[in-house]
């Protein structure tokens, strides 16, 4: 069979609790759908090959890396970007507060990444959540910090929101 | 309230973590093209021919013959172009730039490039071509080798390292009606660009305009690289008459900008018997690469600081950057002084081992006090606190027991001491003349600075010191973003200068304010009075006396201290060691804002484990082989060590509110301590990064002796 | 530098059936499905392929079942799917065990068990683990179902005995004797790639199995044997630094390879005994 490039195609999805219509190549990276057809810039590039998760968001409720995800593969899921959080989640307070953000490409998909483990994770399992996602600022205590005092301290009522958010 | 001293709110903070805050690559402008930069894929020849083999339809093509100014770019030495016309001297030279609206046109656009090469230089000790010579001499060598009872050598080695800020390079341009320029970007030194567009594009000052966009990270690598894509991307938006903007993928990134200067230092030191040291020999080389950038300075800083904290009446170091054909290397947190330090470090361990001595003690026995002579012969004042970490870190590590209870198991604790002078070099600071200022605004003032913020908390610290001299709320004051249309020069965001000099010169801006509101609010000053603006320029403290040709006097204002110590355990399997804990305790006068020091210590402190055992840039012929995440691998949460943070203060008269510089010292002391602990549970480490291939042999003989093979 | 994704293509079936008829008539095609290998070639520009095979769409194809005494994984069962199977806890720990150190959670989450076979790197986290479980490996095309041994699935670097216009639709797994055990020896502590990686079972006959010392995942007959035949520990070493070729390369060098199999062979044993 002769080879024919694929033609744009729209895909149906939730994209931060709202259901969009876009349309895109199939094979265009998520990442570059969100950032470039959604206007969502919160998601970040650091590496095209999956090793620093700073292009994380939440796909049906679990962190994947954006720049490994064909536009194909989001058609009926459920995307969670940070935009998604609306800038007043405990652990976005938290970050700020606790210096867990320092020059910020990271922590976008820092939050995510966190979000999944719950409230409260012990130490060891907040370290192997977070083992998917490089900060090159803060030494990642500063990020245990956060998530430490997200969850310990801030208004509940926002962090329920959030979490719905993220289910 | 005051605020200096409390760890208020960052400014950037909710713009960051709401994903809001506009990167280089969340930028689009209409009509804007993407640009490509083709480069050179040998590390020396000439270049024979240029072939084009795509159709160039609504591309526009740049090559050095469309640089209307000269083809440099201007730094210390303007002997590096901005596109090759010729000559090749490293892989990953810029030859020829392509621009194209559509990104995937551009993505399939094949350049082929033919070469007639000439025999590349890849070792610094081989090569003939030196860059730069420095000497620094105190007392006399051979009276103090004369005077020693023992002379003990080393040679210890550091490899590249690259910066791996998250965030790769990147700059947009956009052609101004007028025929100037404007360009938006990732980058620490917005003068630095601003005098490097203007000598390529041959453009007055007033032509060329540079706005910071946030930066995701920089540690030295958007220091002068950013000069070099800004160019690039302004020859590509001039020809082309439209905004170009050029964003590096990881792998680019990784291939063509700057690295950590590879380092051989070789010690020569005498000893008395007691552990005082008598005569300190040291020769330090470093690889500079294939041009001069910031070599130079980078040198001078890794000898000033070569012979450690310590007191010394006898010491020669000699420092040379040699030529090679890689990659520029460059500034990267530290300067020059995380090579030195480690070996120094490392050749004290040595020493300690060789006169069985712990290496607390050792190290309380000759290090610098107040009113000693360092190796340039600067007269230390009170702000010297080398006891006092060393004292804390030795306490709060349980160093004692550790260092007795594990003697002989496959764990193991070690320690470095050092320091870090705040501020450019010697009279860097007259000669950079910083300028700052401070303005009133509608709702209260404005600061005015080119220091960037790149994570890690200018603009906070800023504000706070501003806020709490004029006495105004914090929230009332705001950080322009560095523009050089709109800012003065108050230098570049490096050589932890930010706090120390440019605080100050703020904090004086605000004095004068202060003074001149007489006792009005500045907001209500602006509706009576309209705009005042206040402009301060760089004081040098008093009694500073620096001889640039020599290397004799005050090297710095002042130091910081610190000293780290380190817990190791060695897999017998593998050979890793990896650092479980890190005691770090550091003095850096008064920290500002808590919480920003403290994550300057511990980020720099995870850079410097990478550093130690993980970051290794495998080369070959000239370029980075594994210039990938996946291969060059920096410390995830589960390779970095916990961290116990602790912050003396012994405050600096003349920094703001006694603060000295914090940015880079955490770089110094990972590395020997690391090695340290390493000879502490039995292995003789001379290089980093300390991988485990290079840790198999020794490790074996260790485990052979059944007197220290037993695990704890 | 990124492939251009323009002059790509994509077919998405939705049922196994059209999916396998694609690539019998529509060959060839590259079939995908987590994508964290594939997309990694298609960010760097090494991957030639023009066209692709959607497989995210055939549900049937990640469960994980048991069919009398033997487990079936499906091809696209996730790493996460794995690490959550109580199927897989129970008869294959060692394979749950490889699972969570594949990449980090944003990879597991993604990536596939088949996608680790079809990928074949010889340092493939999950393949000494199939290697010593004896697993096999079902391919299907339009003719049919075929099972091949997975110890001769491979015929090379990169290279198998499927065929263009098979896919693999599950793995599945005997019953194990004997204690599992696994380790793996990457560049870092998460998110690496393996230097050495082990998975062997201590049974009557050991099994032994590893990569990333050889063009492909191997076993160690040799070393088995002797380990089967009584051999004391440092003659079983003996014969696995003899056994194996390892390379050096950016990773690592053929000499701490060699040395650290047969470091990790008196582990297995020490800690099987």
């Amino acid at each position: 069979m002769s080879h024919q490039p694929s033609a744009m195609s729209l895909v149906r999805f939730t994209l931060n609790g709202a259901v969009v219509d876009i349309t895109a190549h199939p094979l265009k990276r998520l990442l570059d759908v969100l950032r470039e057809e959604c206007g969502l810039t919160g998601t970040k590039e650091g590496c095209g090959e999956g090793e620093c998760g700073a292009c994380t968001v939440l796909v049906n409720g679990e962190p994947v890396c954006a720049c490994l995800v064909p536009f194909a593969h989001a058609r009926d899921a459920e995307v969670l970007t940070i935009e998604g959080l609306h800038g007043d989640h405990p652990l976005q307070r938290a970050f700020v507060l606790e210096g867990g953000a320092q020059c910020g490409i990271c922590t976008p998909g820092m939050i995510l990444a966190a979000l999944v483990l719950g409230e409260n994770p012990p130490i060891e399992k907040l370290r192997a959540g977070l083992a998917g996602n490089l900060c090159r600022c803060t030494g990642y205590e500063a990020i245990y910090r956060s998530v430490a005092t997200a969850w310990n301290d801030g208004d509940v009522a926002a962090k329920r929101r959030g979490a719905g958010a993220g289910a | 309230m005051s605020v200096v001293g409390h760890s208020v709110p960052r400014k950037d903070g909710a713009a960051k973590v709401g994903g809001t805050a506009k990167y280089v690559d969340d930028i689009t402008m209409p009509g804007m093209l993407y640009g490509r930069t083709i480069r050179a894929t040998i590390p020396s020849g000439r270049i024979t021919s240029i072939r084009f083999d795509f159709d160039t339809t609504g591309f526009t093509i740049v090559d050095h013959r469309d640089i209307p100014g000269r083809n440099v770019v201007a730094l210390i030495a303007d002997d590096q172009p901005c596109l090759v016309e010729r000559e090749v001297r490293h892989v990953a030279e810029a030859v020829v730039l392509l621009a194209h609206q559509d990104r995937e046109k551009l993505l399939q656009a094949n350049v082929v490039i033919e070469y007639q090469k000439t025999e590349p230089v890849f070792d610094p000790e081989f090569s003939p071509q030196v860059l730069k010579h420095l000497l620094i001499e105190k007392g006399k060598l051979s009276r103090g080798f004369a005077a020693a009872d023992l002379v003990l050598e080393g040679v210890y080695r550091t490899g590249h390292q690259e910066h791996v800020y998250i965030e790769p390079n990147g700059f947009i341009a956009v052609p101004e009606p007028g025929g100037g320029i404007t360009v938006h970007g990732s980058l620490q030194c917005p003068f630095y660009v601003h005098k490097a567009l203007t000598h390529l594009l041959g453009l007055p000052d007033d032509q060329v305009r540079v706005i910071q966009t946030e930066p995701g990270g920089g540690f030295g690598g958007k220091e002068e690289y950013p000069s070099l894509i800004a160019g690039h991307a302004a020859l590509l938006a001039l020809k082309a008459h439209r905004p170009v903007k050029i964003v590096y993928d990881r792998a680019e990134d990784m291939w063509a900008t700057t690295k950590r200067h590879p380092s051989i230092v070789r010690h020569r030191t005498g000893v008395k018997q007691n552990g005082k040291l008598v005569a300190m020999e040291v020769e330090v080389i470093l690889d500079g690469g294939a041009y001069v950038t910031l070599s130079p300075v980078v040198l001078s800083r890794g000898c000033i600081h070569a012979a450690g904290p310590y007191r010394c009446n006898h010491i020669r170091i000699d420092g040379r950057a040699m030529f090679t054909n890689t990659n520029p290397n460059g500034a990267f947190r530290g300067f020059g002084a995380p090579q030195t330090e480690f070996a120094v470090e490392a050749h004290l361990d040595r020493i300690a081992e060789v006169l069985g001595m712990d290496p607390v003690r050792l190290r309380a026995l000759n290090a610098l006090k107040p009113g000693d002579t360092t190796a340039t012969g600067q007269t230390l004042g009170s702000d010297c606190s080398a006891l006092m970490v060393l004292k804390e870190a030795a306490k709060r590590s349980g160093w004692s027991r550790k260092r007795k209870a594990w003697k002989g198991t496959n764990r193991g604790i070690g320690l470095a001491l050092f320091y870090h002078g705040s501020g450019f070099t010697g009279a860097g600071e007259v000669r950079l003349a910083s300028k700052c200022s401070l303005a009133t605004t509608a709702d209260g003032v404005r600061i005015l600075v080119a220091s960037t913020e790149i994570g890690q908390g200018t603009r906070t610290m800023h504000a706070q010191i501003v806020a709490d001299t004029l006495g105004v709320p914090y929230d009332l004051v705001e950080v322009a973003v560095p523009d050089t249309a709109g800012v003065p020069d108050s230098g570049p965001t490096v050589a932890s200068r930010t706090c120390m000099v440019v605080g100050r010169i703020l904090e004086r801006c605000a004095q004068e304010m202060k003074a001149q509101l007489a006792g009005l609010d500045p907001a209500e000053h602006y509706r009576r009075h309209g705009p005042m603006i206040i402009t301060k320029q760089y004081e040098p403290p008093p009694g500073i006396v620096w001889d640039e040709e020599h290397y004799v006097g005050d090297a710095y204002a002042t130091y910081s201290w610190g000293c780290d110590v380190a817990e190791v355990a060695l897999d017998p399997d593998t050979y890793e060691v990896k650092t479980t804990k890190m005691t770090l305790v550091h003095e850096f006068g008064r920290p500002i804002h808590p919480v920003l020091s403290r994550g300057q210590i511990e980020g720099g402190t995870a850079q410097g484990v990478g550093f130690a055992t993980l970051e290794q840039v495998v080369m070959r012929e000239g370029a980075m082989l594994n210039a990938q995440l996946t291969n060059y691998t920096i410390p995830t949460t589960l390779d970095t060590p916990r961290m116990d943070t602790i912050m003396l203060e012994n405050h600096y008269p003349y920094g703001p509110f006694g603060a000295k510089g914090v940015g880079e010292i955490p770089m110094d002391g990972p590395a020997p301590a690391i090695v340290n602990a390493m000879r502490h549970l039995g292995l003789d480490v001379r290089e980093v990064p300390a991988m485990p291939e290079r840790l198999m042999a020794a490790s074996r003989s260790l485990m052979a002796n059944p007197a220290t093979s037993r695990l704890p | 530098m990124r492939t251009a994704i323009t002059p790509l293509q994509l077919l998405e079936p939705k049922t196994l059936v059209t999916a396998l008829k694609m690539l019998r008539n529509d060959g060839p095609l590259t079939p995908l499905a987590g994508c964290t290998d594939l997309y990694v070639g298609l960010n760097f520009g090494t991957l030639p392929a023009k066209r692709y095979l959607d497989l995210s769409r055939l549900g049937p194809l990640r469960r994980i079942r048991m069919e009398a005494e033997t487990l079936v994984i499906g091809a696209t069962a996730t790493y996460t799917d794995i690490i959550g199977s109580r199927h897989v806890r129970r008869r294959i720990p060692m394979l749950v065990s490889a699972a969570r150190e594949v990449g980090g959670p944003q990879i597991q989450n993604r990536g596939t068990l088949g996608g680790n076979i079809a990928n074949g790197s010889p340092a493939g986290d999950t393949l000494p683990v199939l290697a010593a479980a004896e697993a096999v490996v079902a391919l299907e095309s339009v003719d049919g179902l075929r099972k091949v041994p997975f110890t001769g699935f491979y015929t090379g670097y990169r290279t198998s005995v499927m065929r263009p216009d098979e896919l693999i639709v599950a793995i599945e797994i005997p019953v194990i004797d004997g204690a599992q055990w696994f380790r793996k020896v990457g560049t870092r502590a998460a998110q690496a790639i393996s230097k050495v990686v082990m998975a062997a079972v201590r049974a009557s006959r050991p099994r032994v199995a590893l990569g990333s010392v050889a063009a492909t995942v191997v076993r160690l007959p040799r070393t088995e044997a002797a380990l089967a035949g009584g051999a004391g520990m440092a003659e079983a070493q003996r014969v696995l630094m003899d056994e194996i070729h390892p390379i050096d390369d950016v990773r690592s060098t053929a000499e701490y390879r060699k040395q650290v199999s047969a470091n990790l062979l008196a582990r297995f044993w020490a800690e099987t005994g």
